[in-house]
Order: structure tokens, then C-alpha cells, then sequence
């Protein structure tokens, strides 16, 4: 299996031969962060890039195609665009708290990239509590979504805000418990463990179908909480213009804008650590033959793959349901998708408990 | 600050609702409009909420009054139809053939047979390319982007149809007193033809792709109630209160061109909730292309034109006609002089009597709920503003 670990091992052992441990460990902490920041860089360009064709394939139009080829180029622009707009500040706007927001927003979404493991050997951080971080530091994001909501001082904004902290505090609920039943069949919180323990086949496979119906809460609830259509109560283009970030432009919107493409990124790929196995490629019980091609296939592509086909799924969504109305929305939620969650919990602990798993 | 906006401009609104709004402690009060996405226009609601519940809804109008009645009153009569495009924009056709039979009647002309079926031809395909852009519309409103695109691939259909023959897309002044004004475009027949066969799947791909959807449904149904009573006494017409299960087609209750000869079915619902609207609406897309249908293959020969004067005087009298537009009733009161010049002129547009439902419909639901009910009132602005 080709693998990223001895590029890492090596850099690492470079680094602590040539120079004082504590210099290495900061030169190692500055080369993370900028592979960090390039990293959300390069996502936010292709994921709304892809966003755009995708919806451009279900709308019967071609979506950009003027800037460089086949118009992959035209997020370059629209950055360049917006870096160059004046970012206002409305009158009566709490000013320390309106530009606070979008690097709350934005930090919270960069920490939890730490414990995704990217690639075999390739994970920034792999925290022993790695699935309690994540669910842990991503609800910081409301935070910032409220601040910003509220200190846009415009009734549009403040609606949004508290449409998105009742949506997201609820659905953190099921996203959770979905997580937990994973947790439950692995034993572990380590990322690097669930995935070991995925090495003879996927959870979303192996755990019959509490585990299917695990999956399927886990993509209704992320898309809620990453303010996606049909859930995007918090943005409602036709209701409230734009939700919490109606006052932002510039590059304070597009640090928003940015959040939300990396949020969606950073939930496909923890969808696809915990049901489809993260960078694991796909094994199949004792066909030896088949499982050493799929071997030879990179674990970053596996990864990649797996993390995109969710994506691609969340925008599929995007582009076909109508949206939800709030009530509808608390609902769903706390009438439909928390019991269910909550009696799957239950199940898949019998089953972890009585070893009825593959 | 609401009682500084209920004065002046205001009053001619607010005596139509049964209560003046009443803000309390803790309410929001919001502006919707006139600047907004989903008012469709220059639309100015103002709404009251408490918490996200709809207290009170106000709509404010006047943002795009061109004063186009009092612009009539100095137009000849040939002249003032090219105005009333200005007004429906979405069914231009159709206004100005109610100006056309109205002045018609003045004049006591009757028209020929062919430029009654083409009359009735454009009428029923700006029909269909209005209800296909309401469709779009309106799911854009409860949130499917989608839906918008496909339906604006077929009305393009539509409009390449009304270029070739009226030599425009969206004004088009075609129908004048006498007949029409041009004949009809030799494509006219085979384009039209290839549109019904192409729309015929595109309707049922449009069903599929809205109407069973659950969350569509649970967005529409129990929503913006309007009883059967309520949709006469607030002067609802068209679909609007056809979906109440009010009959008022026009075409069926006093047919006027050659609509007394046709088979078709006068779409009724009794829900009378925004889903009603919606199925009314799409309903009615299926009746105008079955008329379509009948008349296509049937178009007598002859001329497309009745010679009349070169300038019109209307007798000393007053003269009314109707027609049903897309969005329901649109009367042309005319009182002549006797002049060149109407003395008055005096539109029923369907869109004010429907709109001035909306504070009843709204109050205590959601916002999203009035979005909703909005995308199903069908408002053009213009035609509420004239």
C-alpha cells in the first residue's frame, strides 16, 4: 500500500537530527499550520467550484466556463474579487463583535481538521479522544454564527442567527448519538483505531443495518448543521435574504462562505472515517485477489473518494428539496430522528455487546 | 414607528383588513420589501412578528405606479392597449384583449373567425408560459432552486413562438381592435405543435419533480387557509379563489371569442389551502394546452383583420369587459365622451383583490409560510401598482 508515513517519518527525522528538539517541534507546528491554511485554501476553490457545476448539471446549464479551463479558474477570480471589496461595517453594528465573528467561525473550522487522518500516516493530530474533540470543538461554530447575528444589528441577521442556534443545538443531538453508535462497535475514540478496526470491512457493512440507519441520521443531521438546503433555515435566500451574514461583504463573507465549504468537508470526512472506513481501501471478507488491488489504490485517494462521494451527496440535496420551515425542521428532529437515533444507540450496543457484527 | 407609516399613503390599504396592526412590547416589527427576493418585484410588506409567528402583515404599494389609467385618458384608443402590456407583463396578451373587446363593444364591430381563434391561441399560450414561470417562481420560494431553470427552458419555447409572429417576447401588443395585427407566422402551426408534444412530458417531469415531493407537500398543505366565503369578500378571483372552490372562469361564466365553443374543464378545488392553488395552477396548465389542442388543427382562413376607421370614437357611454388572465378577473371600464380619447379608464386587476387577501392568510403562521403564500397569490407588481 503506498503510504504518506515515511515522507512524514522522514521530514520529522530531518528535522530533530539538524536542529534542537524544541526549534523542530516549532518548525514542525509552522509546517502543519501552513499545509493547514493551503489546504483550506485549495478546498474552499474546488469545492465551490464543484458546487457550481454541480448544480449547473441539474439545472440544465453549464455553470462557469469563461475563466481558464472549463472555467476552473473562476473561484480564483471571485477571491480576487472579493479581497478587493471594501468590507463594511453598518452603522450600529457592534463593531468589535461583527468582525470578531467570521474568525470565530473560521478557527473553529480549522481546529477540527486536526484529527482527520487524511492518508495512512498522515493525520495532524490523533488525539486519543478524537471523535469527543470533534463533536466537542465544532459546536463552538454556533457561537460564532450568533455573534455575528446579533451584532449586525438588523432583524434579517438576528433571525437567521437564532434559526441557526435552535437548528444546530438540536441536530448536534442526533449527529452525536450517530457517532457514539460508531464509537460503540469500535471500542475506541482514537480515529486511528476506528479506522484500524474497519481493515476487514466498513462499518457501514458490517454493522447490518443500525448501522445504515446510523449513516443515514448522520447525512440528515451534518446537513442541518452545516446550514445546508433543505435545511439552510439560517441563510432562507426567499425568507431572509441572507440569514446571519446579510450585513458582511468583502472578505469577511467570504470567510464565511469559506467556513461553510470547509465545514461541509470536514463533516463528509468524518462520515466517511466512521462509516466508510476513512482512508481504508475496500475489503472484501477472504477474496485475497481482490483485496490486493484495491490495495494498490492510495489511501488518499480512498479517502478522498469516499469524503467527495459525500459531498457530492450533500449537494445533491441542495439542488432538489425544498426547504424546511422551522417548526418542521424542530420536528424532525426531536420527534423523528432523536428516538430513532436513540433506539439504534440501543440496538447497536446489543449487537456490539453480543458480537453479532461481522 | 408604525403609526407614522400608517397615515397617509398607507390608509388606502389598511381599511380593507378587519384589524389595524397592534405592536407590543417584544414584537418585530420587519420591512419585507420593497427590495426583497421573494416579493417578486417592488412589493412593501410590513410585517409584524413575535418571535418567528406572523402577527400582522401590511402591504404598502405604490413603488411602481406609472399612473398608467391616467396616461389612458390622453391616449387614443388604438393607442392606450400598448400601455396595458406594461401592466400584467406576464399575460400582456391577455390585457390587451380585453381592452380589444371592450372598445369592440363601443364600436359595435364584430371580428372574424380567424382572428378570434388566433385571439384565443395566444391568449391560452400566455397562459401556460405564465403559469410555468409561477411554477419556478414560487418553488424557488420554498427553496428548490431547481425547478426554476426547467421551467424556464419551456416558456423560452413559448417566447421564440411569440417572436416569430407578434415580434416580441414579452410586450407583445399584438391584439387591437378589429382583430390582430399581424397574421399569423407560417411556423406558427408546426412550432406550436412541437411545443405541445415537447411540454406534454415536461409537465408530468415537473409533477415529478415537485408536486409528490413530502417536504414540498408539508410546506404547502394546511398553509394560508382561505374559505370560500373569505375568497368572495375579499374580491379573490382566478385561481386563487378558484382553489377555494369559488367558480369564476371567465371563459366559463361569460364566454367571450370562441371560449363558448370549447371543450374544457373549469378547474375547482375545495382545500382551499396554498396546495389547492398550486394543483389548481397546475391543472389548468393540462386544460390550456387541451385547448390549445382543439384549435390549432382548426383555424378558419379568412382575415385576420376587420377594416375599421382610422381614428376610433367610442359613443357617449360607459363600457366594461372581462377577461380571465392567468391571475383571474381583469375588467376595462371605459367611460367615453365621445371623443378620440377615453374619458376615463379604469382597470380591475386581479392581483389587488388577491393581494389584500394576504393579511388573512398570513396571520399566525410561520414566515416561510408567507413566502408561501405569496408564491402561490401569483403577484405581479405592476399589475397590483398599474
Amino acid at each position: 500500500m503506498f503510504s504518506l508515513e515515511g515522507i512524514t517519518k522522514s521530514i520529522d527525522r530531518w528535522l530533530n537530527s539538524t536542529f534542537h528538539p524544541t526549534l523542530a517541534l516549532l518548525l514542525e507546528f509552522l509546517i502543519v499550520g501552513l499545509c493547514a491554511i493551503t489546504l483550506f485554501a485549495v478546498l474552499g476553490l474546488v469545492l465551490v467550484l464543484m458546487e457550481r457545476k454541480v448544480s449547473a448539471y441539474m439545472q440544465i446549464r453549464r455553470g462557469p466556463n469563461r475563466v481558464g479551463p472549463g472555467g476552473s479558474l473562476q473561484t480564483v477570480a471571485d477571491t480576487i474579487k472579493l479581497t478587493m471589496k471594501e468590507g463594511l461595517t453598518p452603522d450600529g453594528a457592534d463593531k468589535f463583535l461583527f468582525n470578531l465573528a467570521p474568525f470565530v467561525v473560521l478557527t473553529v473550522a480549522m481546529l477540527v481538521l486536526a484529527p482527520i487522518a487524511f492518508a495512512k500516516g498522515f493525520q495532524l493530530w490523533d488525539i486519543n479522544i478524537g471523535v469527543l474533540y470533534i463533536s466537542a470543538v465544532s459546536s463552538v461554530s454556533i457561537i460564532g454564527i450568533l455573534m455575528a447575528g446579533w451584532a449586525s444589528n438588523n432583524k434579517y441577521s438576528l433571525l437567521g442567527a437564532m434559526r441557526s442556534g435552535a437548528q444546530i443545538v438540536s441536530y448536534e443531538l442526533s449527529a452525536g448519538l450517530s457517532i457514539i453508535s460508531m464509537v460503540v462497535l469500535t471500542g475506541s475514540l482514537q480515529i486511528s483505531d476506528i479506522i484500524a478496526s474497519q481493515q476487514n470491512g466498513w462499518w457501514i457493512f458490517k454493522g447490518h443495518i443500525p448501522a445504515i440507519i446510523a449513516f443515514v441520521i448522520f447525512i440528515i443531521a451534518v446537513t442541518a448543521e452545516t446550514n445546508r438546503a433543505p435545511f439552510d433555515l439560517a441563510e432562507a435566500e426567499s425568507e431572509l435574504t441572507a440569514g446571519f451574514h446579510t450585513e458582511y461583504s468583502g472578505m469577511k463573507f467570504a470567510l464565511f462562505f469559506l467556513a461553510e465549504y470547509v465545514n461541509i468537508f470536514i463533516v463528509c470526512a468524518i462520515g466517511a472515517t466512521l462509516f466508510f472506513g476513512g482512508w481504508m481501501p475496500l475489503h472484501i471478507g477472504n477474496w485475497t485477489g481482490f483485496n490486493h488491488i484495491m490495495d494498490y489504490i492510495p489511501s488518499s485517494i480512498w479517502f478522498l473518494g469516499k469524503t467527495f462521494f459525500l459531498i457530492f451527496l450533500i449537494m445533491w440535496f441542495r439542488w432538489t428539496f425544498p426547504r424546511l420551515r422551522i417548526d418542521q425542521l424542530l420536528n424532525l428532529e426531536w420527534k423523528y430522528l432523536f428516538p430513532i437515533s436513540m433506539f439504534n444507540l440501543l440496538l447497536i450496543t446489543v449487537m456490539a455487546i453480543m458480537g453479532w457484527h461481522f | 414607528m408604525l403609526k407614522i407609516l400608517n397615515t397617509n399613503h398607507s390608509q388606502l390599504t389598511t381599511h380593507m383588513f378587519e384589524e389595524v396592526a397592534t405592536t407590543t412590547e417584544g414584537d418585530l416589527v420587519i420591512n419585507v420589501g420593497p427590495q426583497h427576493p421573494s416579493t417578486h418585484g417592488v412589493l412593501h410588506l410590513l410585517i409584524t412578528l413575535s418571535g418567528e409567528t406572523i402577527k400582522n402583515v401590511e402591504p404598502h404599494l405604490g413603488y411602481i405606479h406609472r399612473s398608467i389609467e391616467k396616461m389612458c385618458e390622453s391616449l387614443s384608443y388604438r393607442q392606450f392597449i400598448y400601455v396595458t402590456s406594461r401592466m400584467d407583463y406576464l399575460s400582456s396578451h391577455i390585457n390587451n384583449h380585453g381592452c380589444a373587446l371592450c372598445v369592440e363593444k363601443g364600436l359595435q364591430i364584430e371580428i372574424t373567425p380567424r382572428a378570434r381563434v388566433i385571439r384565443v391561441l395566444m391568449d391560452e399560450l400566455t397562459r401556460l408560459a405564465s403559469h410555468q414561470l409561477w411554477w419556478g417562481a414560487m418553488a424557488m420560494d420554498v427553496g428548490a432552486l431547481t425547478p426554476f431553470f426547467h421551467a424556464f427552458r419551456e416558456r423560452e419555447a413559448i417566447n421564440d413562438i411569440m417572436e416569430e409572429t407578434c415580434g416580441a417576447r414579452l410586450t407583445m401588443n399584438y391584439i387591437v381592435p378589429g382583430g390582430v395585427m399581424f397574421d399569423l407566422h407560417p411556423n406558427f402551426q408546426n412550432r406550436v405543435k412541437e411545443f405541445i408534444r415537447f411540454f406534454k412530458t415536461k409537465i408530468d417531469e415537473y409533477d415529478d419533480l415537485v408536486t409528490g415531493n413530502i417536504i414540498f407537500q408539508s410546506r404547502m398543505k394546511r398553509v394560508g387557509y382561505l374559505s370560500k366565503e373569505d375568497a368572495i369578500s375579499y374580491g379573490c378571483t382566478g385561481p386563487t379563489a378558484r382553489a377555494s372552490g369559488v367558480s369564476c372562469d371567465i371563459r366559463k361564466l361569460y364566454p367571450y371569442e370562441v371560449y363558448g365553443n370549447l371543450k374544457f374543464d373549469e378547474i375547482i378545488e375545495t382545500g382551499g389551502d396554498c396546495f389547492s392553488r398550486y394543483l389548481v395552477r397546475m391543472q389548468e396548465m393540462r386544460q390550456s394546452l387541451s385547448i390549445i389542442e382543439q384549435l390549432i388543427d382548426n383555424i378558419p382562413d379568412g382575415e385576420f383583420q376587420t377594416k375599421t376607421k382610422a381614428v376610433l370614437k367610442l359613443p357617449k357611454g360607459e363600457f366594461y369587459s372581462r377577461v380571465e388572465t392567468a391571475r383571474g378577473e381583469f375588467g376595462v371600464y371605459i367611460i367615453s365622451e365621445g371623443g378620440t380619447t377615453p374619458y376615463r379608464i379604469k382597470f380591475r386587476s386581479p392581483g389587488f383583490s388577491n393581494l389584500s387577501a394576504l393579511n388573512h392568510m398570513a396571520k399566525g403562521h410561520k414566515i416561510g409560510d408567507l413566502v408561501a403564500i405569496m408564491g402561490t397569490l401569483d403577484l405581479v407588481i405592476p399589475d397590483i401598482d398599474r
